[in-house]
């Protein structure tokens, strides 16, 4: 699993048998200060997270299982948790840093 | 297995994934065997011998075997700790030792 921190959220109206309730998220890998690798992924997402929230995902054939309701999809990038507190190389990483412009998370928790 | 060294923790609910649950998550720096870093991301790797921040460790990232040792077959688990690395010996030159003052 990796650490990310969600940037926003993607509709996709037409997909693959199966995929039709999953939630799509687009994601940012961290480095361990916490800053963003340059990577952009879209990731499944069985949870409620919005834009700036710190979380851990999963990758590869893994991220299918992911999803509570689906057996398998065909999905490769899941995220598989909030990040309540994540201490690395003896500093606390922020938890919830909005991107500059990115609407708030939806309260719905 | 790839070798990791323990460089924090991660707290984090376990409501989406029940086999995570009562497990310490780690954030683990993938390394060379001699220490230098391999990649710029850092992995949250699911404990299961008791390591801490500091350890070299040895680490697992396949979800097959993953998911065994945490008896849970339909778990998306992959990376896990599942030893200590107590010394590294390449071409008879030993790269790492864990009991060496440093």
């Amino acid at each position: 699993m990796y650490l990310g921190r969600v940037t926003g959220r993607l509709v996709a109206t037409v997909r693959y048998e199966g995929m039709d309730n999953v939630k799509l998220q687009l994601l940012e890998p961290l480095d361990e200060a916490g800053k963003p690798t340059g990577e952009q992924l879209v990731a499944a997402c069985a949870l409620s997270v919005g834009p700036g929230d710190l979380v851990h995902y999963i990758d590869g054939r893994e991220a299918a299982l992911a999803l509570p309701d689906e057996t398998f999809v065909p999905v490769d990038v899941a995220i598989t948790g909030f990040v309540e507190q994540a201490h690395v190389n003896g500093a606390d990483l922020p938890l919830d840093l909005a991107p500059e412009g990115a609407p708030q998370a939806e309260g719905q928790r | 297995m790839i070798l990791a060294d323990v460089i924090g923790t991660v707290v984090s609910p376990s409501v989406q994934v029940p086999a995570l649950d009562g497990r310490k998550l780690l954030v683990v720096r993938p390394v060379q065997p001699e220490g230098a870093p391999v990649g710029p991301k850092p992995r949250i790797a699911i404990d299961t011998i008791g390591a801490g921040v500091g350890d070299r460790v040895l680490v697992i990232d396949e979800g097959n075997a993953g998911r065994q040792i945490l008896s849970a077959p339909n778990a998306p688990v992959k990376t896990l700790i599942i030893g200590f690395v107590d010394e590294v010996e390449i071409d008879g030159r030993r790269v790492y030792d864990h009991g060496a003052p440093s």
